[in-house]
C-alpha cells in the first residue's frame, strides 16, 4: 500500500461512503454525539462539565464516567450483535443475509471486542472505583490522578474503536486475533491495526487501575479493618486486581509481538521463517483465561452484597466466600490451553488442563451453595436487584455445567468451534457477569445519586432479559450438537435455520430490555423527588458506604471509621453507635483536580491513530508531547489542599439536616421479625 | 468550595497524610516493577521457545561476542554502583554530591545504551536484523526492551537532575529518587538475566 509522508496510509478513501450500513451507523453514531454536543452547549453545561467532572480525580466522578463509558459501548456492542443474529437467520441456502462476508467478519471481531474490553471492563472498574474506597473507610484511592489518567486511556482507546467505523475498517481476525490471519500478509488493511492499539492502550489504562486499587485496598483499610474483616465485593476487588496485574503485561507483549511482525516484518507469529503461531494462542490464553474471572470476581462480589442485603442476614460463610475467591484466582492461571485444546499438546498435557480447569466448578459450587444457604430461611425482598441474582443463580449454573462438559478434552475435540461454545461464553457473560453488574447498577445507584431506580422497569427489563437471554441461548447449544461452527456467513442446512429464527427473537426480546434500563433511566431521573433516598441507608444494609449521605460527600468520611466488625455499619447500627461524625471537625487533605488526565487521553487517542495509519511524524511528535506532559505534572506541585474543618462542618451539617434517622434504631437482624 | 492552598514548604512536614501517600508511591511503584518483571518474563518465555528457531540463518554462537556483552554488562552494573552512591549522598543532603553521582551514572547508563545499539547496528547492517528469523525477532524484541527501559530511565534521572539542581533535596524528590534508583537496580537483575539467558547460554 502507498504511504504519504503526511497523512501515512490514510487518504479520502479509507472512508467507506459507498457502504449504506456502515454510512448508516456512522451517521447514527454523529447525530447522536451532535445532539449531546448541541444540548450541553444550549444549557451552557460545558464549563460545569469540564471543572466538575472531566478533571474530576475524585474516584465517584471518575467512577460514574467509566459506568457511562460502558453504557454506551453496550449499546454500540448490542446494535453489532442484532445484526448478526439478523443476518444469519436469513443466510441459509438460497438467501445470504443482509451482510456482505467482510462486514460480517470485521461486526463479530468489534462485537468480542468491545463487549468484553469496553463494557464488561469499564463497567465493574466503574462499580468498584464508586464503592472499594467507600467500602473500606477511605477518602479516595491511592492515586487519584493516576485513577484519572487511566479512565482517559480507556476512554481514548474506546474512541478508536469509534473511529474505525468512519475511517477504514475493523478487524476480521475475530476478538482474539489469532494470526497468521491477523499478520499482514492476509489482513493488510489498518483493520488489525485498531484490534491492536484499542486493546494495547485500553490494556495500560486498566493495568495502572489494577495497581492503583490494589495499593488502595491494601494500604488505606480504615483503622480496625483486617483482612477478614473487609466487605466480600472488596475481596474479589482485591483477587481481581491481583490477576490484572499478573496477567495484563503479557497482553501488552502478546500485542506488542504481533505489533512488530505487523509493523517491522518480524517473525513472531508469521507462517515462515521460524515463526510460532501457537506462541500466540498461548500467550493471548494466559492472559485471557486470567480476564474470564477478571470480568466474573466483581460480579460474584455484588452478588454477594446483594444477596445478604436483601435476604436480611449475614452472607453464609464469609471465610469460604473469601477463599473460594483466591482459589479461582489461582486455579484460572493454569487452565489456559483449554482453550485449545486441539493444538496437539498430547494425551497427557490435555489431560492436565482438562482436569484443572474441572476442578474450578468446585470453589465456585461453594459459592454458589452459599448464596443458597444465605437465601435459606431469610426474609426476601424481591426487589431489581435480588431478581438479577436469582436469575444470575440459575442461568449461571446452566453455564458452569457446559464449562465443565468442555474441559472434557475429547468433548472439546467435538464442539468447539461450535455454536456451542458461543452458548456456553454468553451463558457466563451474561448469566453470570452483565446480570451481576446490572445487580450492582441498580443496588448502588441510590447510593450514588440519591435517589433509586424505578422498580417497574427495573423488573421488565430483568424479565426480558433472561427470557431473552434463553431464547437467543439455548439454540445455539442445540445447533453446536447439530455440528453448527461458529462465524458463518452463510450456510445450506435447513434444518438450523429454525433454531436461528428463534435465537433472532431471542436477540429482539432482549433489545427490549435494553430499551427497558434505557427507559428506567428516564423515569427515574424524571421521578427522583418521588424515589428519593434521605437516609443514605436506602436498603437498610451492613457495609460503610451505607453509612454516609447519599451522594457522600467528596471527601467521603469527615472522620474515619474505626472498624470493629465485619459488616461494620450493621454493627454499628445494632449497638447503637452513631455513625454521622460529629464535630470538631479536622481539615482534610485533598487532591486538587487537574486536566492532565483529559490531556493525556487525547493524546493517547492520537499517538494511537497516528500508529494505526502509519503517520510517523504524529507517531513522534504525540509521544514527544506525552513526554512533555508527565514532566509537566512532575514539575508541579500545586496538586493537594487542605480542606478547613469549618468547611466540612458546614458539609456535614447539611447532609445531616438531609437526614431522616429512620433506620438509626433498627438493626439488621430485626429487620426479619419486623419485615 | 473554600480551601487554602498548600505551598510545598508546609506541605511536607508536620502533616502525616502526606508521609502516607509518600509511602505509598514506593509500595505502588514495588507492585509496578512487579509487573514489569511479569512483562519481562513473557519476553524470556517467547524467547526460550524461539531460540533455535534460526531459518536456516545465523545462531547465536555465531553472531554474538561475549566480550563486547561483558564490557557492556561492565558499563550498567558499575551504573548501578555508582548510583547506590548517588543515594547514599541524597540521604546526607549533599545536593551536589548527589547530582554528581547522578551524572556519573547516567554517563554509564548512555555507555550501555551506546553500546547496544552500536551492536544492533552492526547486526541490520550485515542483514541479520530482527526481520531475518524467529530467533532474532524474539533477540532483538527482549534485548531492545531493556534498552528501552534503560534510556526511559536516563530521561527519568535528566528530569531528575533538573528537579535536584533546582529544588534541592526535598521529601517529594527524595521519594522520587528512591523510586527511580529501585527503577535502576531492577534493570540491572534483568539484564544479569538477558546476559545469563541470550548471551552465555547461546555461545556455549
Amino acid at each position: 500500500m502507498n504511504e504519504t509522508a503526511l497523512f501515512g496510509k490514510l487518504t479520502l478513501s479509507a472512508i467507506p461512503y459507498t457502504n449504506p450500513i456502515i454510512m448508516g451507523a456512522v451517521g447514527v453514531s454523529a447525530l447522536l454525539t451532535l445532539l449531546i454536543v448541541g444540548w450541553i452547549t444550549q444549557h451552557g453545561h460545558w464549563r460545569y462539565l469540564w471543572k466538575e467532572w472531566f478533571t474530576s480525580v475524585d474516584h465517584k466522578r471518575i467512577g460514574v464516567m467509566y459506568m457511562i463509558l460502558a453504557g454506551v459501548m453496550l449499546l454500540r456492542g448490542f446494535a453489532d450483535a442484532i445484526m448478526m443474529r439478523v443476518h444469519q437467520a436469513f443466510a441459509e441456502g438460497a438467501g445470504h443475509g443482509f451482510l456482505p462476508a467482510e462486514h460480517y467478519n470485521q461486526i463479530f471481531s468489534a462485537h468480542g471486542t468491545i463487549m468484553i474490553i469496553f463494557v464488561a471492563m469499564p463497567f465493574f472498574i466503574g462499580l468498584m472505583n464508586y464503592v472499594v474506597p467507600l467500602q473500606i473507610g477511605a477518602r479516595d484511592v491511592a492515586y487519584p490522578f493516576l485513577n484519572s489518567v487511566s479512565f482517559w486511556m480507556t476512554a481514548a482507546s474506546a474512541a478508536l474503536i469509534m473511529v474505525s467505523l468512519a475511517v477504514g475498517d475493523f478487524s476480521q481476525a475475530g476478538w482474539t486475533g489469532y494470526p497468521p490471519l491477523s499478520e499482514t500478509q492476509f489482513s493488510p488493511t489498518s483493520g488489525v491495526d485498531y484490534w491492536i492499539w484499542s486493546l494495547q492502550l485500553g490494556g495500560i489504562g486498566t493495568l495502572m487501575t489494577g495497581i492503583n486499587f490494589f495499593v488502595t485496598i491494601l494500604r488505606m483499610r480504615a483503622p480496625g479493618m483486617n483482612f477478614m474483616k473487609m466487605p466480600v465485593f472488596t475481596w474479589t476487588i482485591l483477587v481481581t486486581t491481583v490477576l490484572i496485574m499478573m496477567s495484563f503485561p503479557v497482553l501488552t507483549i502478546t500485542l506488542l509481538l504481533l505489533t512488530l511482525d505487523r509493523y517491522m516484518d518480524m517473525h513472531f507469529f508469521t507462517s515462515n521463517l521460524g515463526g510460532n503461531q501457537m506462541m500466540f494462542a498461548n500467550l493471548f490464553w494466559i492472559w485471557g483465561h486470567p480476564e474470564v474471572y477478571i470480568v466474573l470476581l466483581p460480579a460474584f462480589g455484588m452478588y454477594s452484597e446483594v444477596v445478604s442485603t436483601f435476604s436480611r442476614k449475614k452472607l453464609f460463610g464469609y471465610n469460604s466466600m473469601v477463599y473460594a475467591s483466591v482459589a479461582i484466582a489461582v486455579l484460572s492461571f493454569i487452565v489456559w490451553l483449554h482453550h485449545f485444546f486441539t493444538m496437539g499438546a498430547g494425551a497427557d498435557v490435555n489431560a492436565f488442563f482438562g482436569i484443572a480447569t474441572g476442578i474450578i466448578a468446585i470453589p465456585t459450587g461453594v459459592k454458589i451453595f452459599n448464596w443458597l444457604f444465605t437465601m435459606y430461611r431469610g426474609r426476601i425482598e424481591f426487589t431489581t436487584p435480588m431478581l438479577w441474582t436469582l436469575g444470575f443463580i440459575a442461568t449461571f449454573a446452566i453455564g458452569g455445567m457446559t464449562g465443565v462438559l468442555l474441559s472434557v478434552p475429547g468433548a472439546d475435540f467435538v464442539l468447539h468451534n461450535s455454536e456451542f461454545l458461543v452458548a456456553h461464553f454468553h451463558n457466563t457473560l451474561i448469566g453470570g457477569v452483565l446480570f451481576g453488574y446490572f445487580a450492582g447498577y441498580s443496588y448502588w445507584f441510590p447510593k450514588m445519586f440519591g435517589f433509586r431506580l424505578d422498580e417497574k422497569w427495573g423488573k421488565r427489563a430483568f424479565w426480558s432479559w433472561i427470557i431473552g437471554f434463553y431464547l437467543a441461548f439455548m439454540p445455539l447449544y442445540a445447533l453446536g450438537f447439530m455440528g453448527m461452527p461458529r462465524r458463518l456467513v452463510h450456510y445450506d442446512n435447513p434444518t438450523w435455520q429454525p433454531f436461528l429464527m428463534v435465537a433472532l427473537v431471542g436477540a429482539f426480546v432482549i433489545g427490549y430490555g435494553v430499551v427497558c434500563q434505557i427507559v428506567q433511566l428516564v423515569v427515574s431521573i424524571r421521578n427522583r423527588e418521588a424515589l428519593r433516598d434521605t437516609t443514605g441507608d436506602i436498603w437498610n444494609s451492613h457495609s460503610l458506604e451505607w453509612s454516609v449521605t447519599s451522594p457522600p460527600p467528596f471527601y467521603n468520611f469527615a472522620k474515619i471509621p474505626h472498624v470493629e466488625a465485619l459488616d461494620q455499619f450493621a454493627h454499628m447500627k445494632e449497638n447503637g453507635i452513631n455513625h454521622r461524625s460529629e464535630a470538631p471537625f479536622e481539615p482534610i487533605h485533598m487532591p486538587r483536580n487537574s486536566g492532565v488526565g483529559v490531556v493525556m487521553g487525547a493524546i493517547t487517542f492520537v499517538f494511537g491513530f497516528a500508529m494505526i495509519w502509519h503517520i510517523w511524524w504524529v507517531v513522534i511528535a504525540s509521544s514527544l508531547a506525552m513526554l512533555a506532559t508527565v514532566v509537566y505534572r512532575a514539575n508541579d506541585e500545586d496538586v493537594d489542599y487542605m480542606l478547613s474543618a469549618e468547611e466540612v462542618a458546614r458539609i456535614e451539617k447539611q447532609g445531616a439536616q438531609a437526614t431522616v434517622s429512620a433506620h438509626s434504631g433498627l438493626s439488621h437482624h430485626d429487620m426479619i421479625t419486623q419485615g | 468550595m473554600s480551601a487554602t492552598a498548600l505551598n510545598s514548604a508546609t506541605h511536607d512536614h508536620g502533616h502525616d497524610h502526606s508521609h502516607d501517600a509518600k509511602e505509598n508511591a514506593v509500595f505502588g511503584f514495588w507492585i509496578y516493577l512487579m509487573t514489569d518483571c511479569i512483562l519481562f518474563a513473557s519476553l524470556f518465555a517467547t524467547y526460550a521457545v524461539m531460540r533455535h528457531n534460526y531459518a536456516d540463518g545465523p545462531t547465536g554462537k555465531e553472531l554474538f561476542d561475549l566480550k563486547y556483552v561483558f564490557i557492556e554488562t561492565m558499563f550498567l552494573l558499575f551504573s548501578s554502583f555508582s548510583n547506590g552512591f548517588a543515594m547514599i549522598s541524597m540521604h546526607r543532603k549533599d545536593r551536589f554530591g548527589t547530582l554528581k553521582w547522578l551524572a556519573l551514572t547516567a554517563v554509564l547508563g548512555l555507555g550501555f545504551v551506546g553500546m547496544e545499539v552500536n551492536e544492533f547496528t552492526h547486526l541490520v547492517v550485515e542483514g541479520n536484523g530482527p526481520d531475518r528469523s524467529g530467533f532474532l525477532s524474539s533477540f532483538f524484541t527482549l534485548v531492545a526492551t531493556h534498552g528501552a527501559h534503560v534510556s526511559v530511565g536516563l530521561i527519568w534521572m535528566a528530569v531528575m537532575m533538573g528537579q535536584l539542581y533546582f529544588r534541592g533535596i526535598t521529601p517529594a524528590i527524595t521519594s522520587r529518587l528512591m523510586r527511580l534508583s529501585l527503577f535502576w537496580h531492577f534493570l540491572d537483575i534483568v539484564w544479569i538475566m538477558v546476559f545469563t539467558v541470550v548471551y552465555l547460554m547461546g555461545v556455549l
